[in-house]
This record gives structure tokens, C-alpha cells and sequence, in this order.
């Protein structure tokens, strides 16, 4: 009987921490740190962006026309959909609701997917269109380079976000896995909370590019 | 004796090669960096050889110039990126951290272990790199040079650094947390050693900071490899705005590797002075101000890229600030000495080795700070000289008085006093002579990264690759003693300086678990005099 207690308590933490409280406001924090250094490799490239965009403005104007704003319309609702669904799941674990917690899983999944789905249709347009920066490049005009720069960054900035969706596709499969195993209760759920904050992350990267993207300028 | 032979601690708790490649303690993790950044010094040290005997002699006799532009760029991106940034925080931090504070191991164990496989992921990348034909471009990677006329291995070394990155990043975060969460019950913030707060102010440049070097290598990559052109000048790109991104943490890397350095001299002056550190708060908060400030001067790199005047005004101005809470610690580590019952053994004179050259580091820091100066200097080997001081002078110097002063600590045994005092004055000695005289060439006009020079700066020279051969003996020496010791060197006790310190309150080497009960902390740091306790 003690035995079982004494594995039961080895259970709710590692070894390095007292208690399981210390063990999760350690986790949480090291998230936050982890986004915190996030915002900082996004920031080099806002950064490229912000530059080029006050020293360029009317060839970014002018690039911007060529993305498809409805699709970029309708990947952003399904993004911020994926939030809500995921901040769901969040709550769903919180009170211990495992099936819950699975349904707002798997929908988080599925809207990741379809992100990424619509977001491949868009780069293979752009790739039949020639928007492809280097030798291949076919938009024609005065300021033809300046343009091949903002479908660079638009490229790097877009497909860095994509790859942070890959990694979090990725990861709910995880967590799905786990949820299945029954591993998530009300008393641990840290890895689908933390989870949570990189999905919004993600989500709050991409609700910045859209608009530094696609919408600024067009009238 | 028998007793502390056959007590269990981290090195015989468990034996065999699985037992030290999937640890996930943190003491075995710092030796399996210990081994690792040693390597990559020799390797780099190597390098640093082969370019101080070409320099020997004024003609460009032994290697051809491409040679020599991949031996400097190699010797740097070895030097900065796979022995300094991680030497002290990830052989000596993760020693130490989790034992100063009271802690069984750091908050992520498993995290730990995965930094230094990455760290070993990337350097292979590197060392690829480096076998298959080398990188010419600087460990700087200046655009456009680096992406589209070096036709060397920029893009395997550039992965390199950018995977080792994530190890730098990790640690860091691994370090903020634990400070955070992890200390022992009545070990308040200012009760912390100061080793503790620097590095706490190293974890917070590494995690801020290392990723904006990796977004700018993958749009360097992006560039070389797919033709995005984000600082393509044929396109209206910008090459300066790389040179902006890569020195925001370029700059204050180099306070990774020296504020590590300056919490290892906090220990070890108060130690051997046997003196409450003269304004704790002060020290502490100064590595806070260091970091903060030091993320505010990089473009003090650019002042000839021809950039506007009033910026340079602001970063030159800035750059003098960030001189204040340095000097604040070494002013007050020099207080810390007055009226001390100060003694020599070898972590001190490392120690006192590095407040001269620091001090000489960072006052010609200054010199490069001031607009006009570094007009006259810049590309010389006046800047050569200047960081090698802070670099050489300051953070090497610091990592030898740390591995000195822990290693009964970490090993269990002691090393041969009277060798290791002959090692670190050979040191000192051989340092000074490999660059100071570079000072004098480089107010001379001799500029950097040339493999010939004219006659007249070969008396210069000369003296510099003397110095380099002494201080190449000087490092040979701890190499050969430490080794010997593992094996033959006398049994430490659990505080064999009699130093304050948690880590000195649990047995050499310490157990797995570091405490057998976690220690309650009542007093402040550094409370000197300390009666000796032996303990185990």
C-alpha cells in the first residue's frame, strides 16, 4: 500500500521538482520563454519586411495585387477557428472531459490541415503565375526587382509560419495519441495547455502577416 | 579515505558508455560538454597556429591567400560559435547552477541532454563543412560575399551554426526557468551567487538574441540556395540590413561569453580574499545592465558603412554606456581585494589575470566607440587586439579560473598546485605577447585578414607568434595535469578552499541527486571567513 502510494507520487512529477505544482509553473514558464524567443526570429523578419516595405512602397503595393485575397480571407477564419477549437480542447482537458477534449483535438487538426491545404494551392498558383523570385521571375516592369523582393519575404514569412503549422500538425497528433491513451486528466494536462499557447502563437503570427501581406495598400 | 572512496556519487553511480550518452544529469551533461567544447579548442586553436606562422614572415610563403581567408574564418566560426558561447554556461553553468541553488537537477533534464546533442549535430555540420574544403567568408558571413560570390561551403557551415543555435537557446531557457522555479526555500534572489546572476543575464541574450541570428542565416541560406533576394542589391535589397540583423546578436554574443566569465571572478575573488563581495547588489544588477545595454550598441560594428551620422552619435554614446556597470564590477571586485587576507593559488592569479586585461579589453572598447578613432582603426589589427582581450583575455581567462576552482568540485580530486600557478602565468605572459604588440600594428595601419604585410611590421609580428607558441604551452599544460589527475591527483574534500557556496556544503563529487536533504538557506552569499566542514 505504501509502495503504490509512494509510485503514485512518483507519478504526478519528475524527480528535480518538489511537487507537481512547481512542476507545471516551470513548464508553463518555459513556454512562455520559448515564445518569447519566437517573437525574436519573426522579428528579424518583420523587420526585413517593415524596411523594404517604407523603402518600396508603391512596388509592394503593386506585388501585393498579384496574392488572392479571398483565399488569405478564408485561411484566416479557419485559423481562427483552429484557436477557438484549440482553446476548447484546453478547457475540455482542464475539467477532465476526455472525449471533448479528443472531438476538439481532431477539429483542430483538421482546420490545421486545411490551412495548409489552401495555403499549398496558393503557392502552386503563384508558382504557375512565375512569382517565384530568381531566374524564373516573369513579372515585367520599371520595378520588377523591388517586386521579386517582396514575394522573397513574402515567401520566407509565409513559409516560416507554415513550417510552425507543420511542427504544431505534428505535435496534436501527439497529443491525440496520448488523449487516446487516457493520459490527460483533469489533475495533468499541462502538454495540451502549453500546446495551446504555441497554437495561438502561431495563429497571432499569421493574423500580422496577413494583413502586412495582402491587404495594406488595396483599396 | 576508504569511506570516500567507496561512497556512491554521479561519476560511479552507474558505469558504461549508455550511462554517460543518455544521462539527464546535469553534472554528467557538463562533462560531455567539458569534452566536446575542448575538442573544437584545440581545433580552432590549430588554426589560430597556422595563421600565426604565415604571419611570421612578411611575404605570403605558406599558404595562398584563399587558404588563408578559410583558416581566420574558421578559426573564428570555431572559436565564437563552438567553444566560447557554450565553455562556460554549458560545462560550468550546468554544473553548477542546479548545486548552487539548492536544486536536484535543472527543470528540463531531458531538454539539457538534447542541447548538446544538437550542439553535436551542429558542429558535425560545421566540421563537414570545413573537411570538404572550408568557408572563406568570415565567421561575420557579409553579404553579398557570402551569398553569391564565395563559392565555398557557406551553406553546410551556416546550418551548422544555425542547428547549434537551438542548443545555445535551449540552455538558456533551461537556466531562466530553473533560476526561476527551482530555487532551495530561503534562497532569495539577492542571496543568489553571483555566478548565478550572470548567468541568468547570459540565459536572457541567449534567448533573445540567437534567434535573430537564425532567421538572418535562413535568409542568407534562402538567398545562396533559392535566389531570394532579400539582401540582393541587383534587386533593391539592402546588404547593410544584414549587417544590422547579423550583429543585434553578434554584439551582445560577445557578452555571452564574457559575463559568464565575470560570475566565475565574483567567486573566485571573494574566495581567495576571504571577503563579502564589496556591493553585492551592485554586481548583480550590473549583469542585468550589461545585457540590457549590450542588445543597444551592434551598429558600433557599421560606423564606416556609411550610416547617418546622429545613429552613429546614439550607438557611440551607447556603447560608452554599456562601459559603466563593467566598470562597476571590476571596480568593485578591486574593492573586494582591499583590506582582503588575499592569497595566490592558481584560480586567483587566473582571476587577477582577468581584471588587468579585461579592464585593457574594455578600455579600448572605448577607443573603437569614439566615432573618430574607429574611423583610423577599423579592419586593423587594433580591433583584433581589442577583442582577443575580451575574448582571450577576459573569457578564457574566466573559464580557466572557474575549471580550476571547481574541478575538485567536479572531479573529486586535486590538481597540481604549484603546475597549474606555472600554467597560468605562462598563460598570461604568452597572452599579453601575442596581443599587445597586435595594438601597435594596428594604430600602425596593418590591416586584418591579409595574409602579407610590409617589412616594417615583422619585429611586431615576430613578438606575436612568440607569444602564440608560449600560450599554446600554456594551455597544453592544465590538459596534461587535468588528465593526470582524474587518476593520481589527491582526494578533495567536500570544501577544499574553504569557500562559501552550497556547492561546496555536499561531498566532491557530489551525488546524483546533489543533496541528500535540500538545503535551507538562512544567510546571504559569500559569508567569509568559512569554518571548515568536511562533509562525506
Amino acid at each position: 500500500m505504501a509502495n503504490a502510494i509512494a509510485t503514485a507520487h512518483e507519478h504526478a512529477h519528475q524527480h528535480q521538482f518538489d511537487d507537481a505544482e512547481q512542476q507545471h509553473s516551470a513548464s508553463s514558464l518555459g513556454m512562455w520563454i520559448f515564445l518569447a524567443q519566437e517573437i525574436m526570429f519573426f522579428g528579424g523578419l518583420f523587420l526585413a519586411y517593415l524596411a523594404y516595405r517604407t523603402a518600396y512602397p508603391h512596388a509592394f503595393v503593386t506585388a501585393s495585387h498579384h496574392l488572392d485575397v479571398q483565399l488569405g480571407t478564408i485561411n484566416t477564419a479557419v485559423l481562427i477557428t483552429s484557436s477557438l477549437t484549440m482553446a476548447l480542447a484546453v478547457h475540455s482537458a482542464q475539467l477532465g472531459k476526455q472525449r471533448l477534449l479528443l472531438v476538439f483535438l481532431v477539429a483542430t487538426l483538421v482546420l490545421g490541415g486545411i490551412f495548409l491545404g489552401i495555403k499549398s494551392v496558393e503557392y502552386s498558383h503563384k508558382f504557375h503565375e512565375g512569382l517565384i523570385p530568381g531566374p524564373f521571375f516573369s513579372v515585367v516592369s520599371g520595378d520588377s526587382g523591388q517586386q521579386q523582393l517582396f514575394f522573397s519575404l513574402y515567401f520566407a514569412m509565409t513559409g516560416m509560419h507554415a513550417l510552425h503549422m507543420i511542427i504544431g500538425f505534428v505535435a496534436i497528433l501527439f497529443l491525440i495519441v496520448y488523449t487516446l491513451r487516457g493520459k490527460y486528466t483533469a489533475a495533468y494536462n499541462t502538454p495540451v495547455e502549453l500546446f495551446g499557447l504555441y497554437w495561438h502563437f502561431v495563429d497571432i503570427v499569421w493574423i500580422f502577416l496577413f494583413p502586412l501581406l495582402y491587404l495594406f495598400g488595396r483599396h | 579515505m576508504q569511506a570516500q572512496e567507496s561512497r556512491t556519487n554521479y561519476l560511479n553511480a552507474n558505469y558504461g558508455i549508455r550511462s554517460w550518452l543518455l544521462t539527464v544529469d546535469h553534472k554528467r551533461i557538463g562533462l560531455l560538454y567539458l569534452g566536446s567544447v575542448t575538442f573544437f579548442f584545440i581545433i580552432g586553436g590549430l588554426f589560430a597556429g597556422a595563421i600565426r606562422l604565415e604571419l611570421l614572415t612578411p611575404a605570403g610563403d605558406l599558404v595562398e591567400s584563399d587558404t588563408y581567408n578559410k583558416l581566420f574564418t574558421m578559426h573564428g566560426i570555431i572559436m565564437v560559435f563552438f567553444f566560447l558561447i557554450p565553455s562556460i554556461p554549458s560545462v560550468l553553468g550546468n554544473f553548477l547552477i542546479p548545486i548552487m541553488i539548492g536544486a536536484r537537477d535543472l527543470a528540463f533534464p531531458r531538454l539539457n541532454l538534447l542541447s548538446w546533442y544538437i550542439y553535436l549535430v551542429g558542429s558535425s555540420f560545421t566540421l563537414y563543412a570545413m573537411v570538404t574544403g572550408g568557408v572563406d567568408t568570415g565567421w561575420t558571413f557579409y553579404t553579398p560575399f557570402s551569398t553569391s560570390m564565395s563559392n565555398t561551403n557557406v551553406i553546410p557551415t551556416a546550418l551548422g551554426i544555425f542547428i547549434n543555435g537551438f542548443s545555445s537557446i535551449l540552455t538558456g531557457l533551461n537556466f531562466i526557468v530553473t533560476i526561476h522555479r527551482m530555487r532551495a526555500p530561503g534562497l532569495t534572489w539577492f542571496r543568489l551567487p553571483l555566478f548565478v546572476w550572470a548567468h541568468y543575464a547570459t540565459s536572457l541574450i541567449m534567448v533573445l538574441g540567437t534567434p535573430v541570428l537564425a532567421i538572418t542565416i535562413i535568409m542568407v541560406g534562402l538567398e545562396r540556395g533559392f535566389h531570394l533576394g532579400i539582401f540582393d542589391p541587383a534587386l533593391g535589397g539592402d546588404p547593410l540590413l544584414f549587417q544590422h540583423l547579423f550583429w543585434f546578436y553578434s554584439h551582445p554574443a560577445v557578452y555571452i561569453m564574457i559575463l559568464p566569465s565575470m560570475g566565475v571572478i565574483s567567486e573566485v575573488i571573494t574566495c581567495f580574499s576571504r571577503k563579502r563581495i564589496f556591493g553585492y547588489e551592485f554586481v548583480a544588477i550590473s549583469s542585468l545592465a550589461i545585457a540590457a545595454l549590450g542588445f543597444l550598441v551592434w551598429a558600433h560594428h557599421m560606423f564606416v558603412t556609411g550610416m547617418s551620422v546622429y545613429a552613429a552619435m546614439i550607438f557611440s554614446f551607447l556603447s560608452f554606456a554599456v562601459a559603466i556597470p563593467s566598470a562597476v564590477k571590476v571596480f568593485n571586485w578591486t574593492a573586494t581585494l582591499f583590506k582582503g587576507s588575499v592569497s595566490f593559488e592558481a584560480p586567483m592569479i587566473y582571476a587577477l589575470g582577468f581584471i588587468g586585461l579585461f579592464t585593457i579589453g574594455g578600455l579600448t572598447g572605448l577607443f573603437l566607440s569614439s566615432l573618430g578613432v574607429d574611423v583610423h582603426v577599423t579592419d586593423t589589427y587594433f580591433v583584433v587586439a581589442h577583442f582577443h582581450y575580451i575574448m582571450v583575455g577576459g573569457a578564457i581567462m574566466g573559464y580557466m579560473a572557474g575549471l580550476h576552482f571547481w574541478w575538485p568540485k567536479i572531479s573529486g580530486r586535486l590538481y597540481p598546485e604549484v603546475w597549474a600557478r606555472i600554467a597560468a602565468v605562462i598563460i598570461f605572459l604568452g597572452f599579453n605577447l601575442t596581443f599587445f604588440p597586435q595594438f601597435v600594428l594596428g594604430y600602425m595601419g596593418m590591416p586584418r585578414r591579409y595574409h602579407a604585410y610590409p617589412d616594417e611590421f615583422q619585429v611586431l609580428n615576430v613578438m606575436s607568434t612568440a607569444g602564440a607558441s608560449i600560450l599554446g604551452v600554456g594551455y597544453l599544460l592544465p590538459l596534461i595535469y587535468f588528465a593526470w589527475s582524474m587518476r593520481y591527483g589527491p582526494i578533495a574534500s567536500s570544501n577544499p578552499w574553504r569557500a562559501a557556496g552550497l556547492e561546496w556544503q555536499t561531498p566532491s563529487p557530489p551525488p546524483t541527486e546533489n543533496f541528500e536533504v535540500t538545503p535551507i538557506v538562512t544567510q546571504e552569499a559569500y559569508t567569509y571567513p568559512v569554518q571548515e566542514v568536511t562533509v562525506g
